[in-house]
């Protein structure tokens, strides 16, 4: 077990594509790290620099004490799970097991042992004479798995591993996941571009655009607090309402000319006002009280199932926007429709920058 | 696999029909032909043919010649097979790493594949030759007179190296389309569970390799034993006298230079034969061992 540490670590390929632009973490021991993001966002290329199955152009990456940028995979102290596995399909899942350990030269008894253990936390121990091949996806992901565990490292590195299952079995190894790292207590990194399983699995999650971090935090905080536009449309399903806001005289105007009834407009032109589906309220009459009033006619109604989620557009036309309701409410396509936030619930972006304003 | 029902039943044999003949016309009744010859005596001048029975055979397995031409052909094979497999597979191994300019290269050494047996013959003799040939020269300067067409090791020496030259670019292309087929990331969490490269190589590569491995070694073993003749014709330059000659080659010798088509025909029957025992064994033995994926 150890801390991981990358202190400006960059990652430049040939014909000057800049993938990573100068990246520091600091990775407590024991802590699970979600890299999420977009595709192309660097984050796979972050992991695999920590992997050492990449070069790092600038920068430092440090496992505990000792700086690995040098260091040869296999001497990492790390264990990596993939995308697809990438079992030895020569090899029966018992021998896929033992490798690494064989490898570097562990008693027989000793990796028996350990394998043996393994296989029994995830279930796997009759499988331990069959060839990759014959087995189910949530299996080989299994036994995926259970290379790591073996190895017994510093770190776990997860590239994606669940991104190849059906919706339900990820949803089960998830937890499964979750729980395995809670009972074992590795430093693990966690790439996916997947918010929510990134939500549930992380103890902090770093949100990557472009190479860049643009935000580091606990779930809920980053889910709270969105630091951008960017994590504010990133994280949370559906995606937080953004409108485009001008000032006004004494408040704000949606840029389609609609006002914004209780706005602060905190001195400046012009913002993007972030409000989540859920914080959106749906009431009688145009309310005057502190916080926001919008007025929305109502497009389309999706039911998931718990909840419901109305689509919306402002009379003027321009933007639409996302209300969650209850399952039972009833709305028709059309319907005229009055909304408010609670001022705590309006986020304030930058209009240029994007950045969050407080 | 899926099934297609034919609407008529003779459409499909209709299809086959092309296929069926070129191996009913050109290998099945060759065969049949030699098979039959074997068993006679034929005139030099073709005004008739004797039944002998088994006496060609027995003539062609006890005559010292025919042991050694054996023996040299089983040598010949090894060493072709194993030296064109082991090169090609060492320079796809290194091909398959390069990043730059890794197509030039490949073209490169792909090549010769493109060169007919006798002409790789003609010019493994010009490397060869006594005056003029750099090979000999080069080995001339750490004081081995080659004496190519004289000498029996030195001549067996020139027509493994040329066969074997001619060979590579093959297995070179099926061995890096097999080394490309390996899944990137096997061999990256290789990487992770294993230090060294020699020893990855050895327990991951080689194994994933191993059904393209096979079929290389049957398409090898079946190269050396027919398709060199081209090169051993032209090295031997008509004068087998001493020299080290395949047995494919005897059966051209005795039939078509000593007129001997009974001897000759018994000996393609006994090669055919080899050869079928050889597919047996390899099919058996070593395709138990290979991993499909």
């Amino acid at each position: 077990m150890a801390t991981i540490t990358l202190d400006t670590v960059r990652k430049v390929y040939a014909g000057n594509v800049e993938a990573v632009k100068g990246v520091s973490i600091d990775i407590a021991d024991g802590e699970f790290i979600v890299l999420v993001g977009p595709s192309g966002c660097g984050k796979s290329t972050l992991l695999r620099m920590v992997a050492g199955l990449e070069d790092i152009t600038t920068g430092e990456v440090k496992i505990g004490d000792r700086m690995v940028n040098n260091v040869d995979p296999a001497d990492r102290d790390i264990a990596m799970v993939f995308q697809n596995y990438a079992l030895y399909p020569h090899m029966t899942v018992y021998n896929n097991l033992a490798y690494g350990l064989k490898n570097r030269g562990m008693a027989k008894d000793e990796i028996d042992r350990r394998v043996k253990e393994a296989a029994r936390i995830l279930e796997i121990g009759e499988y331990l004479d069959r060839k990759p091949r014959a087995l189910s996806g949530g299996q080989r992901q299994r036994v995926a798995m259970g290379r790591a565990i073996v190895r017994e490292p510093a770190a776990f590195l997860f590239d994606e591993p669940l991104s190849n299952l059906d919706a339900k079995l990820r949803v089960q190894m998830r937890v499964e996941i979750k729980r395995l790292q809670q009972s074992l207590g590795t430093t693990s990194v966690y790439v996916t571009h997947d918010q929510l399983e990134a939500m549930t699995l992380a103890d902090r999650l770093v949100v990557l655009n472009g190479g860049n971090i643009e935000q580091i935090g606990a779930p809920i905080d980053v889910y709270d607090k969105p630091a951008s536009t960017f994590v504010a449309s990133f994280i949370g399903s559906p995606a937080m309402n953004l409108l485009n806001v001008k000032t006004n005289g004494s408040g704000l105007a949606l840029e389609a000319g609609e006002g914004l009834s209780g706005a602060n407009t905190m001195g400046r032109d012009s913002y993007i006002v972030g409000i989540r589906p859920e914080h959106l309220e749906v009431v009688d009459s145009p309310p005057s009280d502190d916080g926001i009033a919008l007025e929305v006619n109502v497009d389309v109604l999706e039911p998931v199932g718990a909840e419901s989620y109305v689509y919306a557009s402002f009379p003027n036309g321009g933007q639409e926007i996302v209300i969650r309701v209850s399952s039972h409410a009833h709305h028709e396509p059309g319907e005229k429709m009055y909304l408010k936030a609670a001022a705590e619930n309006v986020h304030f972006f930058d209009a240029d920058t994007g950045r969050r304003v407080d | 696999m899926k099934k297609v029902q034919f609407q008529s039943r003779w459409l499909p044999y209709l299809l086959l029909l092309p296929q069926l003949a070129i191996v009913t016309i050109f290998f099945l009744w060759p065969a049949a032909e030699a098979v039959r010859s074997s068993f006679y005596l034929e005139d030099p001048f073709g005004f008739g043919s004797t039944f002998v029975g088994l006496d060609n055979f027995t003539d062609t397995v006890t005559s010292t010649d025919y042991g050694r031409v054996a023996r040299f052909t089983a040598v010949f094979t090894f060493f072709v097979t194993f030296l064109s497999l082991g090169i090609a597979l060492l320079l796809a191994v290194k091909a398959d790493k390069v990043l730059r300019g890794a197509s030039s290269y490949k073209t490169l050494l792909m090549w010769v594949y493109a060169v007919a047996p006798p002409v790789a013959g003609l010019i493994g003799v010009l490397l060869f030759d006594q005056h003029v040939g750099p090979i000999v020269d080069f080995f001339a300067m750490f004081g081995w007179k080659m004496q190519i067409g004289v000498d029996y090791f030195d001549t067996s020496f020139a027509m493994i190296v040329t066969s074997v030259w001619k060979q590579i670019p093959v297995n070179f292309i099926f061995f890096l389309s097999g080394l490309q087929g390996i899944s990137k990331s096997v061999q990256e969490a290789a990487s992770i569970d294993c230090r060294s490269g020699l020893r990855r190589f050895w327990t991951v590569t080689f194994p994933l390799l191993a059904p393209t491995g096979f079929f290389l070694l049957i398409i090898n073993i079946t190269y050396a034993f027919f398709d060199t003749f081209g090169i051993v014709d032209v090295i031997v330059k008509n004068e087998p006298g001493n020299n080290p000659v395949t047995l494919v080659y005897k059966v051209y010798l005795d039939g078509f230079r000593g007129n001997d088509l009974g001897g000759s025909s018994a000996q393609s029957v006994i090669l055919m034969a080899m050869v079928f025992i050889l597919t047996i064994i390899q099919f058996r033995l070593i395709e138990r061992r290979v991993h499909y994926t």
